[in-house]
């Protein structure tokens, strides 16, 4: 049998994702979901529920510490990291934030554990090549880097004795360059899953830089589990205002157009990029559409609907949609999409992302079901 | 468990033994030491539990457990050694510790055990806290399979709002104390009980039943706030501070609800001294591991090594005091100071710095004088006596503050009475605001009063709003609490929906 405390981490887990013990949710702090800062290190999630008791208030009040300085210094410089080694447990409070450098694919692990996100069943056959060189034979010639040590002894000591000058009481043995063994490559195929996501945001006037944010984060986190489940992928942006064209991942964060929307524009050149480069039979098609809800008219909204329907619903595993909230966007996309297709549409996900909190509640929404 | 842990063999035993003698040689004083080996989520798990092998069931332990897995997986944190206040003291080594650690960790415990066994404050814990846990751990799981999990652990998270509200009296209390609180106790029974017939039943839970007998409220179903009888003041031989306590004797709970804060409150009693030893505790024994270490069990291959862990445990940090460094160089300085003599009259009525700093009577009193104060003080008094204005220049501290100006912390001053003031703030009361119970029938209306005794601090109203929500639905009457905010004396009332101040 497992040890009980288990039993109680499993207990606070639930507690955390609110499945359970309602009463404690504003008491949960989930530990912020960690973002890429450009050194590698993130910050590792910590979820904690704090118990309220009295205690002092005022941060400002400060405390003792120990280093060099004048008055006036800042005190700064790596905070939260706790003494090392030994120690009695439980007593100690503290921020409770970690920042650790972790791999791209560590992160999506601690993603997709966090998360509880299932992984993905592909469609479609196995038709992306991709080679691999796999170092599994031996040949005569190649670079000092791989030398093979052991067998190139093994070949001259075999042929000083063959030649007979060894001497087993002076065992020198002295390699020729002929006697020089490598580790050679062989190419080997292997079919893979292919998939493409295809991003599509809305640039209106309307869209303001936190909204950007909130959109380029979101986009970092799917691409990454989408690509730790796809070995390759293939990522295309769309941006759109009135009229939609394709861009550059850099271009798609940070441009900031102005003017009216028309979400069909979008859905257009999506239609045309997936009809020109991607047989549905054999890609994973992932288009993701987030905007703050505004269209310009009802008319449009309803060509929307019918190239969503009759095209790109057709060929892709999952149409996802993320509203981000505007202060000036009307929402009313979202209410279109609800009206057409319900919530829980087996092929279109929605997803209303309110702030940076939200964000990962919306990630969960689009991949927790595994499509 | 008993498959997670294991007896220490072979190379370890021997050390064990050899470590021991040193210890024992140095007139160290230690209940029998227990060492046993274990893995690093056993090692998790323990130090998740407070080191105990079993608990009751709670998510709290759940989470510490989540934090310091994760801490060790990304490699930030690790913990090598647990050592536990019992009889027999129970240590756990990690095994994948190297050698040398595994000497430091065994110095490092017999410094702890000697502490546990013989520092005064530590004298009315409970050594065989093992079995307690255990059997409170029993009690919790069978009320939860009666009264409902959710419901119990919801009972349990309004406890936990009050743990810190302590009274670190209760753990000092002089015989004469001790004998006039149980005649009153025994009188109060002889008022109310007559009943003594039923003895299969724990004394521990037949203590917290009088709370029942007190209050006819506590009926299955909950009476209108109305008719809810006016609760009468008694008297209360209880200290105004044991607040868990006052709720045991006088709040209208149900027998469980009545047993459960007597756990909890056994427990955090249980942990109170090591809260207030902090930086002796940990100094005495890093004290040892170091002399021991340094003088006796160090091969010196392993020098390198143990100095690498040594400064790792000792390392500074600008944001807030080690008590490991601070707690050995105390330890070291008074054994210094009371080895040449600087103490008493004569030297600290010396005015010419060039005597005072090389002021050497050769009185070599120094180790004799580290076991007294082992033996006598908690962290409050032991900083208060013992800290001087030479030890805080060497050490380097400071006080910092908030500049909201640069939106930074800076550094405040080195002057060394600011700094003991702020060091002593800290640790009076454990660090923990001194709440008291003033009534129990405020404003004749049957609700609970409790005052803060402002010691220059405010609380933190939000955190005191839902600390109130929690008090108020144990005592079931609004509760009233009584505090400063910006110089200003205010009471605010909670009535378990929401908390106002009172008009």
């Amino acid at each position: 049998m497992d040890h009980p405390i288990k039993r109680d981490h499993q207990r606070f887990r639930n507690i955390v994702k609110g499945k359970i013990r309602d009463n404690l949710r504003k008491y949960v702090s989930n530990g912020e979901m960690p973002l890429p800062k450009g050194d590698g290190s993130y910050k590792i999630p910590m979820p904690s529920i704090e118990t309220p008791r009295f205690k002092f208030g005022d941060q400002s009040q400060g405390g003792t510490g120990q280093g060099d300085g004048q008055q006036g210094d800042p005190v700064d410089g790596q905070e939260g990291e706790g003494q090392p080694g030994q120690g009695e447990a439980g007593e100690g409070e503290g921020n409770k934030e970690l920042e650790v450098e972790l791999s791209l694919e560590e992160l999506a692990s601690i993603l997709g554990e966090e998360l509880e996100l299932p992984n993905i069943e592909p469609k479609g056959k196995k038709t992306m090549q991709s080679t691999t060189d796999k170092y599994s034979s031996i040949g005569t010639v190649g670079p000092d880097s791989l030398k093979h040590f052991k067998r190139s002894y093994k070949e001259a000591l075999k042929r000083q004795v063959a030649m007979g000058n060894y001497d087993p009481s002076n065992p020198i043995i002295i390699p020729i360059k002929s006697d020089m063994r490598f580790r050679s490559s062989t190419q080997k195929v292997e079919f893979e899953n292919s998939a493409v996501v295809i991003y599509m945001m809305d640039v209106s006037g309307s869209m303001g830089d936190e909204q950007k944010e909130i959109v380029r984060t979101e986009s970092f986190w799917i691409n990454l589990w989408l690509k730790s489940q796809y070995k390759d992928i293939e990522i295309r942006y769309i941006i759109h205002d009135a009229t939609a064209k394709e861009v550059d991942e850099n271009t798609f964060f940070r441009t900031r157009e102005s003017g009216g929307t028309l979400i069909s524009s979008a859905f257009k050149l999506c239609r045309e990029i997936i009809q020109a480069d991607y047989n549905p039979a054999e890609w994973n098609i992932y288009p993701f559409h987030f905007s703050d809800g505004d269209n310009w008219s009802t008319d449009d909204t309803k060509l929307c609907l019918d190239i969503l329907e009759n095209d790109i619903l057709p060929a892709s595993n999952v149409f996802c949609y993320g509203q981000v909230e505007s202060r000036y966007g009307s929402g009313q996309f979202y209410k279109d999409l609800v009206g057409h297709y319900k919530e829980d549409h087996d092929k279109v996900i929605l997803s209303k992302i309110k702030n940076k909190e939200a964000i990962l509640d919306s990630i969960k929404d689009f991949l927790g079901r595994g499509k | 468990m008993t498959t997670r842990t294991a007896p220490i063999t072979g190379e370890l035993l021997r050390l064990k033994e050899e470590i021991h003698q040193y210890a024992l040689d140095y007139g160290l004083d230690f209940y029998p030491v227990v060492f046993e080996v274990c893995d690093y989520d056993t090692i998790n798990i323990l130090a998740a539990q407070g080191g105990f092998p079993s608990r009751y069931p709670h998510w709290r332990f759940g989470m510490e457990y989540d934090q310091l897995s994760k801490s060790y997986a990304y490699g930030l944190q690790k913990i090598y050694e647990m050592v536990i206040n019992t009889d027999p003291c129970y240590a756990y080594l990690l095994k994948a510790n190297h050698m040398v650690d595994q000497k430091i960790v065994m110095a490092h415990v017999y410094g702890h055990a000697d502490f546990f066994k013989n520092n005064m404050w530590f004298k009315s814990t409970d050594r065989a806290m093992m079995d307690v846990m255990a059997n409170h751990g029993t009690k919790v799981r069978r009320y939860m399979e009666r009264y409902g999990q959710d419901k119990v652990e919801e009972f349990i998270d309004r406890v936990l709002s009050l743990e810190n509200l302590l009274d670190i009296n209760v753990l000092f209390e002089t015989p004469e104390v001790q004998r006039s609180r149980q005649s009153k106790e025994a009188q109060f029974k002889e008022q109310f009980f007559h009943d003594d017939d039923d003895d299969d039943r724990s004394s521990h839970l037949k203590s917290f039943m009088r709370s029942k007998l007190f209050n006819p409220v506590t009926k299955e179903e909950k009476p209108e706030l109305d008719d809810a009888p006016v609760v009468k003041p008694k008297p209360s031989y209880i200290s105004p501070r044991d607040i868990m306590m006052y709720l045991i004797e006088h709040a209208p709970l149900k027998e469980w609800q009545a047993d459960i804060l007597g756990i909890l409150r056994e427990e955090a009693y249980y942990f109170l001294p090591q809260r207030m030893t902090k930086i002796m505790n940990e100094g005495w024994a890093s004290y040892w591991h170091s002399t021991i270490m340094t003088k006796n069990a160090l091969k010196s291959s392993e020098i390198i090594e143990f100095s690498d862990k040594h400064a790792g445990v000792m390392a500074m940090s600008r944001k807030q005091i080690n008590p490991y460094k601070i707690g050995i160089e105390m330890m070291r300085d008074v054994e210094y100071r009371w080895d040449t003599g600087k103490f008493g009259k004569e030297y600290n009525e010396c005015t010419d710095m060039h005597a005072r700093e090389n002021w050497n009577t050769g009185a070599g009193l120094g180790r004799e004088k580290i076991f007294e104060v082992r033996r006598s003080h908690n962290d409050v008094t032991f900083i208060d006596e013992y800290f001087t204005p030479e030890f805080c220049e060497r050490m380097q501290l400071f006080t910092y503050k908030y500049n909201a100006r640069t939106g930074r912390f800076e550094i405040d001053t080195r002057d060394f009475e600011a700094i003991k003031a702020k060091l002593l703030m800290s640790l009076t009361n454990f660090g923990q605001p001194v709440i008291e119970v003033e009534s129990g029938n405020f404003a004749n209306r049957g609700e609970l009063h409790l005052v803060h005794q402002h010691q220059g601090v405010d609380l933190d109203m939000g955190y005191a709003s839902d600390t109130l929500r929690n008090i108020q639905a144990i005592w079931s009457r609004p509760v009233n609490l009584t505090t400063i905010q910006e110089g200003k004396e205010v009471t605010f009332v909670h009535d378990g929906k929401e908390m106002k101040p009172l008009k």
